[in-house]
Order: structure tokens, then C-alpha cells, then sequence
């Protein structure tokens, strides 16, 4: 071993989450196996780690951009395989996810070089640096939003505005999840998240008002503000797309997508009547809840759906084709056929990935085929969300990308703007 | 081009960077062939205002890439990926003699980068421009460790990479305008060496008992950072600016207690009188005063205190006896210190000795005194307030902006490197990664 410990580099050391960065280990002594490994301890006090096996070359280098991971949570020439394939520590509890709370702090990742493989956790790491991951880019505000009823977070881009704007809306999960919208605002957009869920209105007429303060807000360009929503939020979004008689997006994207109507208009009660409606949740053989049963179900039942031959702008479906919480691609399947008979279907898009689950999140989270789940009459349940860790983390990296393309396309002037 | 603010897309990559990155800047979605202004601003901690800005046409496909465009004029020209820092200027209205020093290292520099419509030059606090981003630029890298050194009556600041280390350490010193230093340790820290920026004039026994320190000073900062659990104590180096480099060329090669792996020496001078210690260098310099010289504006020149170089050895350090590789940067303007003189001299005196394969000279054209890490804007002169006399004058230290900017970036890269083979040594010095320099 030499003298002097390895000198670990990653660029760039602070960027956000969506950017791609370069570790490189030097000063090695050359064809040494090591193991490079990242570590997050969450704000939720979980630790997470991924780590590759790796031989230096004859400089003594490993480069993690251009080399191959022969084992570990990775294989394989994978740049970002460091953040994307992290899972719980061994000793965690079962079924945890990764979320980031609090926007106005870095994700801390510690990147570390150990020696051999199998057995590196025995020996202390050689070196190590720290690594930020940001949701927010430097000079993007973060402002709550409590009136006219609703409960929120706007986010805006640093300038002088206005901005193309969007309306965020997750999934049944409840509660206000900023991340997603810090994320646009750090790409342009004047993004506010909603909690629509414990807001114990008639969600339509509470998201209607919700697009109309992002549209009037001063700094948000009137005719260019566009709808994204996952899973359940989805719902919403089509509503807005589709069926609003007030509001029109100029664009919606829809995750994991949900289109069909409880029969009551205020949604937390939606999970129950679901339920209500078919019996037991199915569990597989590891006891996971499998909604998507459920969901195909309702999908060819009585149930009302969303009137998609009413859509007037352009929709991105994004589907995971291994969704086992919805049926999400049957979902986007029977809503291509409705605007094809409609004669609308110019106006859709399509992003299916096969192998992927359902939550497919900004790019390099980590997956995980379950997770514990609170449902919103407090229920504690193991839900299996599905999809396989690489395709589904290359589908998230794909599908970001060309998410934020299509809300660029669609929410940024064209060349040819009117004055 | 009204409505069509909305249509400006602008972006710096990498947002948050640290102090020697370069970043790219972007505009897109403009109409082809259309005049745009980018301008950087940045407020410095003592309020003042420092602005940069160059013209721009946009493309066929309504792009602006400051990495490969060429400015056609403004505070820079030609195509310069990092004109908007180092050319960087107090904006009109500002106090003559003004410098651009970050003291708090721990915060980033922050400039805020706009785009505003057609080639302006003035004015553009009273302008809103088409969109602007806030860009973020570090001294030091996350997980770096700073640490005040106040034992053995020190004054001094130290840096610690991340990780377990441990690290080979440098000790970096100023010049005559005294204080604790920090940024430059800092940045160090954040490229893998353990760093303690040492304050030796304005220090705190200094202040207190109005002497100044002598050799044994800093023989204890070596030793202190020698025995530091996380540094390598057989791999430091120092690494110098301006009457630093007195020092650091007096101690590598007499101090009985400093061995050096190697030393960085930036714009200075081994001409120096043989016993003593700070104080009698300081005399030495001022008794040598009549040779000060002024320019048309009255500015100082103080380059002519050593000229021509002394013939008498004992008034010089005897760089033959020099055991450990020895990099001298100097700038070919220099009109405060005559370090390219002093460079031939101690070049001549290593080959007549038999030592000059140690000898690294950089030595750059156009080039001032203050040659700092890159991107820190350039100034001929500023106002200086030496830390013994506390007198405050206007100090010529030459250089033409854009070549002495190339020659910092130059330099910078060529120190990195130099410190990693001496003190990581045995390795394929860091070029990799490097790169982005």
C-alpha cells in the first residue's frame, strides 16, 4: 500500500439531483481491488449506501464514469449507479423509502474508497470526500402559499420572471412533497406543490383555485402554465385537462396515471371506497399489497372516468409497464383509445418502460420494489410498487428528461412569439 | 423584443462550483442574429459592487455559448469561458484602488449572471434584464474542515480535506500586507492537502507585544502542523506569495527544523539579508526606499528595492544548498517585486551549484505581482495598506488584465500538479480530474 491514502474526487461536488457527476479515485497502488461506496444518512435518520467493485488500472485509477462494477449493489459501466441502486444499510427496518424533507438543505452523500471486495466493511475507508445533491439551484425561492384556502409551496426561479408556470400534485401518499417542484423551479418553471388530500374540500373545485393563483400570481406568465401529476394526483390533473369548465392547462403530464372518479368528490375517502368496492387488497406471496388488481378492476367497472375526448393540449402519459400499486399502462392504453376515437390522440404522448414500477421519481432515486405506506385513514400496509432497480432507474433518468423537454416545448415561448 | 422575455432561457452550469471550475454559460431561445449583453455582478462583502459583462450575437438556432462564442467587447473580448470573473471591475462610481478578497470562506462568492437585450455598457442596475440566475462559487469543497490555530501563540487557520486522511500538509503565506489570509489555504484543502494559512505580521503576539516574529515562529507552524494526527509529517511543502517567499526560501534552506518536500514560490525574492528574521528583511526593503519609483498616476513601484540583484552573497539566500524541488512563479510585469530578476539570479546560482534540476520556473509575460488562484479579477493597482507601517498607498502591481488571468489559471493548474507528484508523489500526477481546471 502506498504511503499516501488515495485521493477520492467527485465533479462536481455540490449539483442537483437531476445533474450527472465524475468520481474518480486516485493514487492507488495499480490492480488493487477496492470497493467505492457511497453513504446517506436521511433526513428521516435512516442510513442508505450503495457501493461497486472495482480494480485499479496500472495508474492506480479507478473511474467509476468509464469502468466496469463487477458486484455490489451496481454492475457494470454505470456513472450514477453510486446513488441510484442505494438500499437501506443491512439492520435497517423493512420497507423504508427515501424522500427528502427539508428543500433548503443538501442531500449529504459520502462517497468512500475501501479496500477489497467482500469483506470491505471490515476495514475503515481509506478516503473519503462529501458530496451535496441539491433539489434547489441557488437563488430559487421557496414560499409557502395559505390563502384562498390552500395549503402550499411556491417555488420560483431566480430572474426578474415571468415564468412558464406548473401545478404539482403527487400521489395518495398526502401530505405537501416539495421535491419534484423545487426541481422544476431549478429549471425555470414557477412550480407550487398542493397538498389536495387533507384539505378536506371537493378536490376539483380546490385544484381549479389552485391553477388560477399560479396563473395570476405576478410573476407567472398567464397563458403558459402546464399540470403534472403522479399516481393518484393524476386524477386531478385529467380533471383539469378534460373535464374543467374554469381552467385549461396548456399542457399536462401524467405519471403513474389514475383517470376514474370515486363517487365522492373529496378524495381521501377514495381509498376506502376503493376497497369497499372490491373486497380484500390482494397480497403476493411475500404478504405486499398488490393494488393493481384492484385498479384493473375498476378500470373495466362502473365507475366513472375521465372524459379524455374532452382534451383540448397536449398530454404525456408516463407509465411503468411492472406497476404493480395501478394499472398504469392499461390506464394509459384505455385513454389512447378514447382520444383515438375521438379523433384527439394527436395531442398525446406516450413514455412506457418496461420493467419500471410505479414511482418513477426524478432521476438517480433510488428504487425499491416496496415500501411501507401510510394510507390516508391510517393504515400501516406494505405496498409492492414493482419494476426491477436498472430499468427502472434508467427510466426515470429517461423519463425526466424528456418530461422537462415537453414542458419546455409546451410552457417556453416559441421562436416566434407574439409581441 | 418585449414580450419576448419570457422566451430567454439561461443557465450556468455547474451552479455551485468551487472557486477554480469553470462554468458554462448558456442563453438559448432567442431569435437568430439578435445583440444580447451577459453580465455578471457581484456585491463583495465590503459592499462594494464589482460588475463584467460581455456583447454577444446570437446564432442560427438563437444560442449564446460564452465557452465557445466570441465577445465582440464589453469588460472582455474573444472567446473567454471565464471572462465574466476575471474580468470582473468595481462598477462606475466605486472607490479608486479597490480589491476583491473573500474574508469569509466559509459562505460562497455569489454573482448573479443576466442576459440583457442588445450591447450595452452602462447602466444596468436601472435595466431589467431578460433573466438572470444566481450562481454560487466556494473557497471550499462540502466536508472540508476549518480549524483556528491558536497554540504555541500561533495565528493561523487550518484547513482539512474530507475524509480520514491523513494528508500531506502546506503552509501558505502572504505578503506585507499582513492578516490571516484564508481563501487560498481553503481551496487547497478542497484538492486534497492539509493547508494553515499563517498570519506573520498582524498576528496576534505581534499586535500585543509590537515585535515582530522570528524564524522560530514558523518553525512552530511547521512543527504544529507536522504533528497533526490527519497530516503526513514527512510531507509538507510551502507554498508563498510576495514576502512569503522570503521567508519560505530562507527557511527551506537553513532551517534545521523545516524539511521541506517541496515549495511553491510566487512573486518574490531569495535577496534578503543573511541573520535575522522578518524585521530585518522589512529594514533591509526600507532602507533601500530611495530606489521607490512612482508612475504617471503616482502610483508606487517598489520593484527597483532589490535592483540590480546584489552580487554579495551574504545578502542573498544561498539557494545552491537548496535539497527539495522548488517551483518559482513569476510575473514578467511585476512592478512591486523583481521576482523574474531574482528567478535568473537563483537560476544561476542552482546551476553553478549542481541543484538546478530541482528548478521549475514559470515565468509569464504581461503578467503582475498578484498572482492569485484563477478567475480573481486583475487590477494594475490598488490601494495597500503595509501591515508595519500602516501606511496606506496606492501600489502599482502591474500586469495587462487578460494575460495575467491566463497566467493565474496556468499557474494555478501547474502548482496543483507540482504539489501532487511532490506530495502525493509516486502517482500519474492528477491530470484526469484536473481537466475541469
Amino acid at each position: 500500500m502506498s504511503q499516501t491514502p488515495p485521493i477520492v474526487s467527485v465533479l462536481p461536488t455540490r449539483g442537483l439531483v437531476d445533474e450527472k457527476f465524475k468520481v474518480l479515485v486516485e493514487n492507488l497502488p495499480p490492480g488493487r481491488p477496492v470497493t467505492v461506496r457511497s453513504l446517506h444518512h436521511s433526513d428521516n435518520d435512516h442510513y442508505w449506501e450503495a457501493f461497486g467493485f472495482y480494480t485499479s488500472d496500472h495508474r492506480g485509477t479507478v473511474n467509476v464514469s468509464k469502468d466496469q462494477s463487477v458486484g455490489g449493489t451496481y454492475t457494470g459501466k454505470e456513472p450514477m449507479g453510486l446513488l441510484w441502486s442505494m438500499c437501506p444499510v443491512p439492520g435497517s427496518h423493512k420497507g423504508l423509502r427515501l424522500r427528502k424533507l427539508n428543500m433548503c438543505s443538501p442531500m449529504l452523500v459520502n462517497i468512500s474508497v475501501h479496500s477489497g471486495h467482500e469483506g470491505f466493511r471490515d476495514g475503515a475507508p481509506l478516503a473519503s470526500v462529501l458530496v451535496e445533491r441539491w433539489y434547489m439551484a441557488p437563488g430559487v425561492k421557496r414560499i409557502d402559499v395559505q390563502e384562498k384556502g390552500l395549503l402550499g409551496t411556491l417555488f420560483l426561479p431566480p430572474g426578474p420572471g415571468p415564468f412558464p408556470g406548473i401545478l404539482d400534485l403527487w400521489g395518495g401518499g398526502g401530505g405537501l412533497v416539495e421535491y419534484r417542484s423545487a426541481l422544476l423551479a431549478s429549471h425555470g418553471f414557477a412550480t407550487m406543490s398542493l397538498d389536495y388530500l387533507s384539505c378536506g374540500q371537493p378536490v376539483f373545485t380546490y385544484v381549479e383555485t389552485a391553477f388560477n393563483f399560479i396563473k395570476d400570481h405576478p410573476q407567472v406568465i398567464a397563458d403558459r402554465v402546464g399540470v403534472v401529476g403522479l399516481c393518484l394526483g393524476s386524477l386531478p390533473a385529467l380533471y383539469l385537462a378534460a373535464d374543467s369548465t374554469v381552467v385549461k392547462p396548456r399542457c399536462t403530464v401524467c405519471i403513474s396515471c389514475f383517470a376514474i372518479y370515486p363517487s365522492d368528490r373529496v378524495l381521501s375517502g377514495s381509498f376506502e371506497e376503493i376497497t369497499s368496492l372490491s373486497g380484500n387488497i390482494p397480497v403476493d406471496e411475500n404478504n405486499l399489497e398488490r393494488w393493481k388488481d384492484v385498479g384493473l378492476g375498476l378500470l373495466s367497472g362502473s365507475l366513472r372516468k375521465v372524459n379524455m375526448e374532452k382534451v383540448t393540449s397536449p398530454l404525456l402519459l408516463v407509465s411503468g409497464c411492472d406497476d404493480q400499486n395501478w394499472p398504469s399502462f392499461e390506464t394509459a392504453e384505455d385513454i389512447t383509445q378514447t382520444m383515438r376515437a375521438a379523433g384527439n390522440d394527436h395531442l398525446l404522448s406516450r413514455l412506457d418502460y418496461p420493467d419500471s414500477g410505479h414511482l418513477i421519481e426524478p432521476p438517480f432515486s433510488p428504487h425499491f420494489r416496496a415500501s411501507t405506506f401510510v394510507t390516508t385513514n391510517k393504515r400501516k400496509a406494505m405496498i409492492l410498487w414493482g419494476g426491477q432497480t436498472k430499468p427502472h432507474s434508467d427510466a426515470q433518468e429517461d423519463s425526466w428528461r424528456k418530461i422537462l423537454s415537453f414542458l419546455q416545448q409546451h410552457l417556453c415561448c416559441s421562436l416566434n412569439a407574439k409581441l | 423584443m418585449d414580450r419576448k422575455k419570457c422566451c430567454v432561457q439561461l443557465s450556468v452550469h455547474p451552479s455551485r462550483g468551487l472557486m477554480d471550475e469553470k462554468f458554462i454559460v448558456l442563453v438559448q431561445k432567442v431569435l437568430p442574429g439578435c445583440q444580447l449583453t451577459v453580465h455578471a455582478l457581484h456585491q463583495c462583502e465590503d459592499g462594494n459592487s464589482w460588475e463584467a459583462f460581455g456583447h454577444y450575437t446570437t446564432d442560427a438556432s438563437g444560442t449564446v455559448n460564452v465557452s465557445q462564442d466570441t465577445s465582440l467587447g464589453g469588460t472582455y473580448s474573444g472567446v473567454e469561458a471565464m471572462g465574466l470573473l476575471w474580468s470582473l471591475r468595481p462598477v462606475p462610481g466605486s472607490k479608486p484602488g479597490l480589491r476583491l478578497r473573500k474574508k469569509n470562506v466559509q459562505t460562497p462568492m455569489e454573482v448573479t449572471i443576466s442576459v440583457y437585450q442588445g450591447h450595452q455598457t452602462e447602466g444596468f442596475v436601472d435595466q431589467v434584464p431578460l433573466a438572470s440566475v444566481l450562481v454560487e462559487r466556494w473557497y471550499m469543497a462540502p466536508g472540508v474542515r476549518r480549524i483556528p490555530i491558536t497554540e504555541e501563540g500561533l495565528t493561523a487557520t487550518l484547513f482539512l480535506p474530507a475524509g480520514p486522511g491523513p494528508f500531506p500538509g502546506v503552509l501558505d503565506l502572504w505578503g506585507g500586507g499582513g492578516q490571516l489570509v484564508e481563501y487560498r489555504a481553503a481551496l487547497l484543502a478542497s484538492h486534497g492537502f492539509a493547508s494553515l494559512a499563517l498570519d506573520y505580521l498582524t498576528c496576534k503576539i505581534t499586535l500585543e507585544t509590537g515585535k515582530m516574529v522570528d524564524n522560530q515562529y514558523f518553525e512552530t507552524a511547521y512543527r504544529v502542523l507536522q504533528q497533526h494526527p490527519q497530516v503526513l509529517g514527512s510531507r509538507i511543502a510551502m507554498l508563498a506569495l510576495s514576502l512569503g517567499t522570503s521567508i519560505t526560501l530562507r527557511m527551506a534552506v537553513n532551517s534545521q527544523v523545516i524539511k521541506l518536500r517541496c515549495a511553491v514560490c510566487i512573486g518574490g525574492s531569495h535577496v534578503q539579508p543573511s541573520d535575522g528574521s522578518v524585521k530585518e528583511i522589512l529594514t533591509y526593503f526600507n532602507r533601500n526606499g530611495s530606489k521607490t519609483r512612482f508612475s504617471e498616476k503616482n502610483e508606487v513601484i517598489w520593484r527597483d528595492l532589490l535592483l540590480p540583484i546584489t552580487t554579495d552573497p551574504s545578502f542573498k539566500v544561498d539557494m545552491g544548498r537548496l535539497q527539495c524541488p522548488l517551483m518559482l512563479v513569476v510575473g514578467e510585469d511585476d512592478q512591486n517585486w523583481a521576482a523574474y530578476d531574482s528567478a535568473m539570479d537563483i537560476k544561476e546560482m542552482m546551476e553553478r551549484a549542481g541543484n538546478s534540476h530541482l528548478l521549475t520556473i514559470l515565468s509569464y509575460p504581461k503578467t503582475g505581482h498578484l498572482i492569485e488562484p484563477p478567475y480573481t479579477p486583475h487590477f494594475r493597482a490598488s490601494i495597500f495598506r503595509k501591515a508595519d507601517t500602516h501606511e496606506k498607498i496606492m501600489v502599482l502591481w502591474g500586469g495587462q488584465t487578460v494575460e495575467h488571468s491566463h497566467a493565474q489559471e496556468d499557474a494555478w493548474k501547474k502548482m496543483l500538479v507540482f504539489l501532487r507528484e511532490n506530495l502525493y508523489g509516486g502517482t500519474n500526477p492528477g491530470a484526469t480530474l484536473l481537466s475541469h481546471l
